[in-house]
Protein backbone atom coordinates (compact mmCIF):
# COMPACT_ATOMS: atom_id res chain seq x y z
CA UNK A 1 0.00 0.00 0.00
CA UNK A 2 2.92 2.62 0.79
CA UNK A 3 4.21 2.04 -3.03
CA UNK A 4 1.01 2.34 -4.52
CA UNK A 5 0.98 5.15 -6.90
CA UNK A 6 -2.57 6.37 -5.79
CA UNK A 7 -0.95 6.88 -2.36
CA UNK A 8 2.06 8.36 -3.50
CA UNK A 9 0.15 10.66 -5.58
CA UNK A 10 -1.50 12.47 -2.21
CA UNK A 11 1.47 12.42 -0.33
CA UNK A 12 2.44 14.06 -3.49
CA UNK A 13 -0.38 16.56 -3.13
CA UNK A 14 -0.05 17.28 0.70
CA UNK A 15 3.55 17.82 0.36
CA UNK A 16 3.48 20.25 -2.85
CA UNK A 17 0.19 22.50 -1.07
CA UNK A 18 2.89 22.59 2.17
CA UNK A 19 5.85 23.44 0.07
CA UNK A 20 3.38 26.28 -1.54
CA UNK A 21 2.12 27.55 1.14
CA UNK A 22 5.76 27.86 3.15
CA UNK A 23 8.10 29.46 1.23
CA UNK A 24 11.40 30.69 2.66
CA UNK A 25 13.62 33.23 0.51
CA UNK A 26 17.36 34.04 0.19
CA UNK A 27 17.58 36.81 -1.57
CA UNK A 28 21.32 37.49 -3.19
CA UNK A 29 20.57 41.21 -3.07
CA UNK A 30 23.77 42.19 -5.19
CA UNK A 31 21.96 43.53 -7.41
CA UNK A 32 20.09 47.41 -7.34
CA UNK A 33 16.43 45.26 -7.82
CA UNK A 34 17.11 44.13 -3.92
CA UNK A 35 15.44 47.64 -2.95
CA UNK A 36 11.95 46.04 -4.07
CA UNK A 37 12.11 43.03 -1.39
CA UNK A 38 11.80 45.49 2.02
CA UNK A 39 7.96 46.91 0.73
CA UNK A 40 7.34 43.34 -0.71
CA UNK A 41 7.94 42.08 2.69
CA UNK A 42 6.91 44.86 4.87
CA UNK A 43 3.38 46.52 6.04
CA UNK A 44 2.02 47.75 2.16
CA UNK A 45 2.60 44.46 0.72
CA UNK A 46 3.13 41.84 3.31
CA UNK A 47 4.41 38.88 1.31
CA UNK A 48 4.29 36.82 4.63
CA UNK A 49 0.58 36.56 4.31
CA UNK A 50 1.00 34.14 1.74
CA UNK A 51 3.97 32.59 3.81
CA UNK A 52 6.57 33.68 1.92
CA UNK A 53 9.45 34.84 4.83
CA UNK A 54 12.97 35.80 4.45
CA UNK A 55 15.30 32.58 5.23
CA UNK A 56 18.81 33.60 7.24
CA UNK A 57 20.77 31.06 5.49
CA UNK A 58 21.00 28.50 2.54
CA UNK A 59 20.64 25.88 4.76
CA UNK A 60 17.16 26.47 5.37
CA UNK A 61 16.06 28.37 2.48
CA UNK A 62 13.72 27.18 -0.36
CA UNK A 63 13.77 29.97 -2.90
CA UNK A 64 16.88 31.45 -4.10
CA UNK A 65 16.02 34.72 -5.18
CA UNK A 66 18.39 36.58 -7.28
CA UNK A 67 17.88 40.63 -7.71
CA UNK A 68 19.61 42.10 -10.73
CA UNK A 69 22.75 41.26 -12.82
CA UNK A 70 25.47 38.69 -11.52
CA UNK A 71 28.93 40.13 -11.60
CA UNK A 72 31.15 37.06 -12.82
CA UNK A 73 33.31 37.18 -9.48
CA UNK A 74 29.79 36.80 -7.48
CA UNK A 75 28.94 34.07 -9.96
CA UNK A 76 30.82 31.48 -8.32
CA UNK A 77 29.54 32.64 -4.69
CA UNK A 78 25.68 32.18 -6.18
CA UNK A 79 26.64 28.48 -7.26
CA UNK A 80 27.83 27.42 -4.33
CA UNK A 81 25.17 28.88 -2.04
CA UNK A 82 22.63 27.39 -4.29
CA UNK A 83 24.41 23.93 -4.52
CA UNK A 84 24.59 24.27 -0.57
CA UNK A 85 20.66 24.67 -0.51
CA UNK A 86 18.92 21.31 0.47
CA UNK A 87 16.38 20.03 -2.36
CA UNK A 88 13.24 20.94 -3.09
CA UNK A 89 14.85 23.73 -4.32
CA UNK A 90 13.67 26.88 -6.92
CA UNK A 91 15.45 29.73 -8.41
CA UNK A 92 13.83 33.37 -9.22
CA UNK A 93 15.61 35.27 -11.56
CA UNK A 94 14.33 38.83 -11.13
CA UNK A 95 14.48 42.29 -13.06
CA UNK A 96 15.52 42.60 -16.64
CA UNK A 97 19.49 41.78 -15.89
CA UNK A 98 18.57 37.87 -15.40
CA UNK A 99 16.90 37.34 -18.89
CA UNK A 100 18.99 38.75 -21.01
CA UNK A 101 21.15 41.59 -19.33
CA UNK A 102 18.78 44.65 -19.47
CA UNK A 103 21.00 47.70 -19.25
CA UNK A 104 24.05 45.80 -19.06
CA UNK A 105 24.01 43.98 -22.60
CA UNK A 106 27.50 45.22 -23.54
CA UNK A 107 28.66 45.12 -20.14
CA UNK A 108 32.35 43.22 -19.64
CA UNK A 109 32.24 41.63 -16.39
CA UNK A 110 28.53 40.35 -16.20
CA UNK A 111 26.35 37.76 -17.20
CA UNK A 112 24.20 38.30 -19.38
CA UNK A 113 21.49 35.08 -19.17
CA UNK A 114 21.20 33.76 -15.50
CA UNK A 115 19.60 29.94 -16.86
CA UNK A 116 22.71 29.25 -18.58
CA UNK A 117 24.54 28.95 -14.95
CA UNK A 118 21.36 28.14 -12.67
CA UNK A 119 18.15 26.26 -13.52
CA UNK A 120 15.46 29.50 -13.35
CA UNK A 121 12.26 28.06 -12.11
CA UNK A 122 10.16 31.60 -12.82
CA UNK A 123 11.34 34.94 -14.26
CA UNK A 124 10.25 38.14 -12.95
CA UNK A 125 10.00 40.83 -15.44
CA UNK A 126 10.41 44.55 -15.23
CA UNK A 127 13.86 47.29 -14.56
CA UNK A 128 12.42 47.16 -11.49
CA UNK A 129 9.61 44.96 -10.99
CA UNK A 130 7.66 46.74 -8.59
CA UNK A 131 6.29 44.79 -5.58
CA UNK A 132 3.11 43.08 -7.44
CA UNK A 133 5.18 42.06 -10.03
CA UNK A 134 7.11 39.92 -7.55
CA UNK A 135 4.10 39.01 -5.65
CA UNK A 136 2.68 38.23 -8.93
CA UNK A 137 6.34 36.08 -9.48
CA UNK A 138 5.45 34.30 -5.89
CA UNK A 139 2.01 33.38 -7.20
CA UNK A 140 3.18 32.13 -10.24
CA UNK A 141 6.15 29.81 -8.28
CA UNK A 142 3.02 28.29 -6.24
CA UNK A 143 0.84 27.47 -9.19
CA UNK A 144 4.10 25.64 -10.59
CA UNK A 145 5.26 23.57 -7.26
CA UNK A 146 1.28 22.89 -6.72
CA UNK A 147 1.40 21.29 -10.50
CA UNK A 148 4.64 19.56 -9.55
CA UNK A 149 6.99 21.28 -12.55
CA UNK A 150 8.90 23.26 -10.99
CA UNK A 151 11.70 20.92 -11.20
CA UNK A 152 14.96 22.90 -11.47
CA UNK A 153 16.44 21.09 -8.94
CA UNK A 154 16.27 17.94 -11.17
CA UNK A 155 17.68 19.45 -14.49
CA UNK A 156 20.50 20.78 -12.28
CA UNK A 157 21.26 17.54 -11.66
CA UNK A 158 20.99 16.00 -14.84
CA UNK A 159 22.69 18.79 -17.01
CA UNK A 160 25.49 19.04 -14.12
CA UNK A 161 28.41 19.21 -17.40
CA UNK A 162 26.29 21.65 -19.23
CA UNK A 163 25.73 24.14 -16.19
CA UNK A 164 29.38 23.59 -15.32
CA UNK A 165 30.90 23.77 -18.86
CA UNK A 166 29.02 27.79 -19.46
CA UNK A 167 30.66 28.47 -15.71
CA UNK A 168 34.14 27.32 -17.18
CA UNK A 169 33.71 29.20 -20.71
CA UNK A 170 33.50 32.27 -18.27
CA UNK A 171 35.89 31.86 -15.58
CA UNK A 172 38.03 29.74 -16.89
CA UNK A 173 39.33 26.57 -15.14
CA UNK A 174 39.86 28.91 -11.60
CA UNK A 175 36.61 26.93 -9.90
CA UNK A 176 39.12 27.24 -6.91
CA UNK A 177 36.61 27.19 -3.73
CA UNK A 178 37.84 25.53 -0.95
CA UNK A 179 35.88 22.29 -0.68
CA UNK A 180 33.99 22.01 3.23
CA UNK A 181 36.55 22.20 5.56
CA UNK A 182 34.35 22.06 8.56
CA UNK B 1 -5.43 2.70 36.72
CA UNK B 2 -1.43 2.93 37.74
CA UNK B 3 -0.56 0.59 34.94
CA UNK B 4 2.90 1.22 32.66
CA UNK B 5 0.71 1.15 29.73
CA UNK B 6 -1.71 4.11 31.11
CA UNK B 7 1.72 6.08 31.94
CA UNK B 8 2.88 5.60 28.71
CA UNK B 9 -0.24 6.63 26.58
CA UNK B 10 -0.90 9.88 28.78
CA UNK B 11 2.81 10.83 27.99
CA UNK B 12 2.37 10.55 24.21
CA UNK B 13 -0.96 12.71 24.77
CA UNK B 14 0.78 15.14 26.61
CA UNK B 15 3.88 15.44 24.39
CA UNK B 16 0.89 15.77 21.48
CA UNK B 17 -1.02 18.39 23.47
CA UNK B 18 2.06 20.37 23.81
CA UNK B 19 3.47 20.28 20.32
CA UNK B 20 0.03 21.09 19.20
CA UNK B 21 -0.43 24.40 21.92
CA UNK B 22 2.98 25.22 21.36
CA UNK B 23 3.47 25.55 17.29
CA UNK B 24 -0.56 27.31 17.56
CA UNK B 25 1.05 29.72 20.60
CA UNK B 26 3.47 30.70 17.95
CA UNK B 27 1.40 31.60 15.24
CA UNK B 28 -0.65 33.43 17.06
CA UNK B 29 2.37 35.31 18.10
CA UNK B 30 2.80 35.83 14.51
CA UNK B 31 -0.76 36.94 13.82
CA UNK B 32 -0.47 39.75 16.37
CA UNK B 33 2.83 40.82 15.75
CA UNK B 34 1.63 41.30 11.98
CA UNK B 35 -1.44 43.03 13.39
CA UNK B 36 1.05 45.72 15.39
CA UNK B 37 2.23 46.37 12.70
CA UNK B 38 0.01 47.36 10.51
CA UNK B 39 -0.46 43.85 8.37
CA UNK B 40 -2.56 40.96 7.51
CA UNK B 41 0.21 38.17 8.56
CA UNK B 42 0.10 34.73 8.00
CA UNK B 43 -2.90 32.47 8.71
CA UNK B 44 -2.17 31.12 12.53
CA UNK B 45 -1.59 27.47 11.58
CA UNK B 46 0.77 29.01 9.38
CA UNK B 47 3.72 27.30 11.61
CA UNK B 48 2.21 23.86 11.22
CA UNK B 49 3.00 24.29 7.51
CA UNK B 50 5.72 25.43 7.66
CA UNK B 51 7.00 22.01 10.12
CA UNK B 52 5.68 19.84 7.60
CA UNK B 53 7.28 21.07 4.51
CA UNK B 54 10.52 21.07 6.70
CA UNK B 55 9.95 17.76 7.33
CA UNK B 56 9.63 16.77 3.86
CA UNK B 57 12.49 18.64 3.04
CA UNK B 58 15.93 16.31 2.17
CA UNK B 59 18.39 16.90 4.56
CA UNK B 60 21.98 15.91 2.78
CA UNK B 61 24.43 18.10 5.64
CA UNK B 62 26.97 16.09 7.33
CA UNK B 63 29.74 17.46 9.39
CA UNK B 64 29.95 15.22 12.37
CA UNK B 65 28.33 13.03 14.77
CA UNK B 66 27.21 15.71 17.34
CA UNK B 67 25.76 17.59 14.09
CA UNK B 68 23.17 15.02 14.09
CA UNK B 69 22.42 14.49 17.91
CA UNK B 70 22.61 18.34 18.79
CA UNK B 71 18.56 18.67 18.07
CA UNK B 72 18.06 15.10 19.55
CA UNK B 73 19.32 16.87 22.77
CA UNK B 74 17.06 19.50 22.49
CA UNK B 75 14.11 17.25 22.08
CA UNK B 76 15.12 14.62 24.57
CA UNK B 77 14.99 17.94 27.38
CA UNK B 78 11.58 19.13 26.04
CA UNK B 79 9.96 15.74 26.96
CA UNK B 80 11.61 14.97 29.73
CA UNK B 81 10.65 18.37 31.04
CA UNK B 82 6.65 18.66 29.86
CA UNK B 83 6.53 15.03 31.56
CA UNK B 84 8.11 15.91 34.93
CA UNK B 85 5.67 19.33 35.11
CA UNK B 86 2.09 18.15 36.26
CA UNK B 87 -0.51 20.00 33.61
CA UNK B 88 -3.47 19.79 35.70
CA UNK B 89 -3.97 19.83 39.15
CA UNK B 90 -6.08 16.46 39.06
CA UNK B 91 -3.73 14.94 36.46
CA UNK B 92 -6.55 12.22 35.23
CA UNK B 93 -5.61 12.67 31.58
CA UNK B 94 -1.95 14.35 32.21
CA UNK B 95 -0.35 11.10 34.75
CA UNK B 96 3.04 12.40 35.02
CA UNK B 97 6.65 11.19 36.18
CA UNK B 98 6.86 14.09 38.91
CA UNK B 99 8.29 13.09 42.46
CA UNK B 100 9.55 14.73 45.49
CA UNK B 101 12.59 17.36 44.56
CA UNK B 102 11.33 17.66 40.75
CA UNK B 103 11.88 21.67 40.80
CA UNK B 104 15.89 21.08 41.65
CA UNK B 105 15.23 18.51 38.64
CA UNK B 106 13.93 21.28 36.60
CA UNK B 107 16.41 23.59 37.18
CA UNK B 108 19.17 20.82 36.20
CA UNK B 109 17.41 19.45 33.24
CA UNK B 110 15.96 23.39 31.44
CA UNK B 111 19.53 23.99 30.54
CA UNK B 112 20.75 20.58 29.38
CA UNK B 113 19.61 20.88 26.05
CA UNK B 114 20.78 24.73 25.14
CA UNK B 115 24.11 22.71 26.17
CA UNK B 116 23.69 19.76 23.60
CA UNK B 117 22.26 21.72 20.69
CA UNK B 118 25.77 24.47 21.75
CA UNK B 119 28.03 21.38 21.27
CA UNK B 120 26.40 20.10 18.04
CA UNK B 121 26.33 23.76 16.51
CA UNK B 122 29.80 23.83 17.52
CA UNK B 123 30.75 21.41 15.47
CA UNK B 124 29.65 22.72 12.47
CA UNK B 125 32.43 25.03 12.72
CA UNK B 126 29.94 27.67 10.82
CA UNK B 127 31.29 31.13 13.12
CA UNK B 128 28.00 32.41 13.29
CA UNK B 129 27.07 29.20 15.23
CA UNK B 130 30.04 30.11 17.32
CA UNK B 131 29.29 33.44 17.94
CA UNK B 132 25.46 32.50 18.54
CA UNK B 133 26.68 29.96 21.42
CA UNK B 134 28.94 32.47 22.97
CA UNK B 135 26.04 35.09 22.94
CA UNK B 136 23.68 32.09 24.08
CA UNK B 137 25.55 31.09 26.79
CA UNK B 138 26.16 34.10 28.24
CA UNK B 139 22.67 35.12 27.97
CA UNK B 140 22.02 32.27 30.21
CA UNK B 141 24.13 33.51 32.73
CA UNK B 142 22.21 36.56 33.10
CA UNK B 143 18.72 34.97 33.86
CA UNK B 144 19.34 31.79 35.45
CA UNK B 145 20.49 33.58 37.91
CA UNK B 146 17.55 35.40 39.25
CA UNK B 147 14.90 32.55 37.46
CA UNK B 148 17.38 29.76 40.07
CA UNK B 149 17.02 33.11 43.52
CA UNK B 150 13.08 32.87 42.82
CA UNK B 151 12.85 29.30 43.03
CA UNK B 152 15.01 29.20 46.33
CA UNK B 153 12.86 31.57 47.54
CA UNK B 154 9.83 29.23 47.29
CA UNK B 155 11.56 26.36 47.92
CA UNK B 156 12.62 28.27 51.83
CA UNK B 157 9.57 29.98 52.27
CA UNK B 158 7.78 26.82 51.90
CA UNK B 159 9.60 24.12 53.24
CA UNK B 160 9.27 22.08 49.75
CA UNK B 161 10.91 21.11 46.25
CA UNK B 162 8.00 19.09 45.05
CA UNK B 163 5.89 20.93 42.49
CA UNK B 164 2.62 18.88 43.66
CA UNK B 165 3.02 20.01 47.39
CA UNK B 166 3.10 24.07 46.12
CA UNK B 167 0.17 23.18 43.67
CA UNK B 168 -1.65 21.90 46.65
CA UNK B 169 -0.30 24.91 49.35
CA UNK B 170 -1.74 27.01 46.97
CA UNK B 171 -4.88 25.36 46.54
CA UNK B 172 -5.64 25.78 50.83
CA UNK B 173 -3.68 29.20 50.68
CA UNK B 174 -4.23 30.96 47.30
CA UNK B 175 -1.72 32.13 44.30
CA UNK B 176 1.95 32.06 45.29
CA UNK B 177 1.59 35.30 42.80
CA UNK B 178 0.13 37.23 46.06
CA UNK B 179 1.88 35.67 48.75
CA UNK B 180 5.45 35.67 46.87
CA UNK B 181 5.35 38.24 45.24
CA UNK B 182 9.09 39.40 44.90
CA UNK B 183 9.97 35.63 43.16
CA UNK B 184 7.45 35.81 40.73
CA UNK B 185 8.46 39.41 39.81
CA UNK B 186 12.12 37.88 39.27
CA UNK B 187 10.64 34.78 37.74
CA UNK B 188 8.89 36.70 35.36
CA UNK B 189 11.84 38.88 34.41
CA UNK B 190 13.64 35.87 34.15
CA UNK B 191 11.32 34.50 31.30
CA UNK B 192 11.88 37.07 28.85
CA UNK B 193 15.27 35.58 28.48
CA UNK B 194 14.53 32.56 28.73
CA UNK B 195 11.88 32.59 25.71
CA UNK B 196 14.08 34.67 24.13
CA UNK B 197 12.14 37.11 21.73
CA UNK B 198 13.08 40.44 20.77
CA UNK B 199 14.68 42.34 22.70
CA UNK B 200 17.11 39.01 23.99
CA UNK B 201 16.94 37.43 20.54
CA UNK B 202 20.41 37.93 20.51
CA UNK B 203 21.23 34.11 20.21
CA UNK B 204 19.10 33.48 16.96
CA UNK B 205 19.31 37.27 15.42
CA UNK B 206 18.27 36.28 11.72
CA UNK B 207 19.34 39.78 10.27
CA UNK B 208 22.73 39.07 12.11
CA UNK B 209 24.07 36.12 12.70
CA UNK B 210 22.08 34.13 10.10
CA UNK B 211 19.78 32.39 12.77
CA UNK B 212 23.04 31.28 14.75
CA UNK B 213 23.34 28.03 16.18
CA UNK B 214 21.02 26.91 13.66
CA UNK B 215 22.15 28.06 10.59
CA UNK B 216 23.45 24.88 9.11
CA UNK B 217 20.73 23.15 10.38
CA UNK B 218 17.76 22.71 7.43
CA UNK B 219 15.08 20.07 6.59
CA UNK B 220 14.26 17.82 9.43
CA UNK B 221 17.09 19.49 11.87
CA UNK B 222 14.95 22.58 11.69
CA UNK B 223 11.82 20.75 12.27
CA UNK B 224 13.17 18.37 15.04
CA UNK B 225 14.41 21.82 17.03
CA UNK B 226 11.41 23.88 16.06
CA UNK B 227 9.19 20.75 17.84
CA UNK B 228 11.20 21.10 20.39
CA UNK B 229 11.17 25.06 21.03
CA UNK B 230 7.25 24.08 21.01
CA UNK B 231 7.18 21.32 23.34
CA UNK B 232 9.43 23.64 25.67
CA UNK B 233 7.79 26.72 25.55
CA UNK B 234 4.29 24.92 26.55
CA UNK B 235 6.86 23.29 29.40
CA UNK B 236 7.83 26.89 30.57
CA UNK B 237 4.02 27.95 30.41
CA UNK B 238 2.66 25.38 31.86
CA UNK B 239 5.62 25.54 35.12
CA UNK B 240 4.82 29.17 35.21
CA UNK B 241 1.46 28.42 35.61
CA UNK B 242 1.70 25.65 38.53
CA UNK B 243 4.19 28.19 39.98
CA UNK B 244 2.45 31.13 40.27
CA UNK B 245 -1.22 30.83 39.33
CA UNK B 246 -2.50 28.23 41.51
CA UNK B 247 -2.44 25.41 38.30
CA UNK B 248 -5.59 24.61 36.13
CA UNK B 249 -8.33 22.89 36.85
CA UNK B 250 -9.51 21.87 33.49
CA UNK B 251 -7.77 21.91 29.76
CA UNK B 252 -9.47 25.64 29.01
CA UNK B 253 -8.24 27.25 32.32
CA UNK B 254 -4.96 25.89 31.42
CA UNK B 255 -4.98 27.71 27.81
CA UNK B 256 -5.98 31.05 29.42
CA UNK B 257 -3.46 31.11 32.01
CA UNK B 258 -0.92 30.15 30.21
CA UNK B 259 -1.70 32.58 26.81
CA UNK B 260 -2.02 35.29 29.68
CA UNK B 261 1.66 34.47 30.38
CA UNK B 262 2.76 33.75 26.96
CA UNK B 263 1.48 37.32 26.28
CA UNK B 264 3.98 39.39 28.16
CA UNK B 265 7.44 38.16 26.56
CA UNK B 266 5.46 38.53 23.40
CA UNK B 267 4.09 41.92 23.23
CA UNK B 268 7.30 43.30 25.32
CA UNK B 269 8.94 41.65 22.26
CA UNK B 270 6.53 43.63 19.32
CA UNK B 271 7.91 47.28 20.74
CA UNK B 272 11.69 46.50 21.52
CA UNK B 273 14.59 46.44 19.51
CA UNK B 274 17.30 44.03 19.83
CA UNK B 275 20.15 44.53 22.92
CA UNK B 276 23.22 43.55 22.69
CA UNK B 277 24.88 40.88 24.64
CA UNK B 278 26.19 43.26 27.31
CA UNK B 279 23.21 45.29 27.86
CA UNK B 280 21.26 42.13 28.19
CA UNK B 281 23.36 40.88 30.87
CA UNK B 282 23.29 44.22 32.15
CA UNK B 283 19.47 43.94 32.17
CA UNK B 284 19.11 40.91 34.32
CA UNK B 285 21.62 41.46 36.73
CA UNK B 286 19.48 44.92 37.26
CA UNK B 287 16.22 44.74 38.45
CA UNK B 288 15.60 40.88 38.32
CA UNK B 289 18.74 40.45 40.48
CA UNK B 290 17.36 42.73 42.96
CA UNK B 291 14.18 41.38 43.23
CA UNK B 292 15.76 38.25 43.70
CA UNK B 293 17.46 39.04 46.40
CA UNK B 294 14.19 40.66 48.12
CA UNK B 295 12.32 36.79 47.24
CA UNK B 296 14.73 35.67 48.99
CA UNK B 297 14.51 38.47 52.29
CA UNK B 298 11.36 37.84 52.02
CA UNK B 299 11.34 33.82 52.35
CA UNK B 300 13.83 33.73 55.36
CA UNK B 301 11.57 36.68 57.60
CA UNK B 302 8.18 35.59 56.31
Amino acid sequence: MINDKNSQKIADFIKNWARKHSIWVLGYGTGCGAIEIPPTMTSRYDAERLGVRGAATPRQADVLLITGYLTTKTLKRVIRVYEQMQDPKYVIGFGSCTINGGMYYDSYNTIKVLDKYLPVDVYINGCMPRPEAVLAGFAKLQQLIAEGKATGAQKYKENHEYYRGNLRKIIGNKYEMPLYNW
Amino acid sequence: MESVGYHILGGIVTILVAFTVGLTYMGLSRKITARVQNRKGPPFYQNFIDALKLASKESAIHHGFMQHVGPAFLMVTSIMSVLVIPVLNNGNWFPNLNFHGDLIFLLYIMVFGPLGMALGAGQTGNPNSAIGITRGLSQMVGFEIPWVMALVALMMQYQTTSLVDLLEIQQIHGWLMFSSPFAFLAAVMAMLGMFRYSPFDIVSAPSELASGPASENGGKYLFTMMSSGSIFAFAKLVLYVDLFMGGAGNLIELLVKTFVIYLIPMLYGIVSPRYRTEQAIRYFWGWPLFFGFLALIHALAF
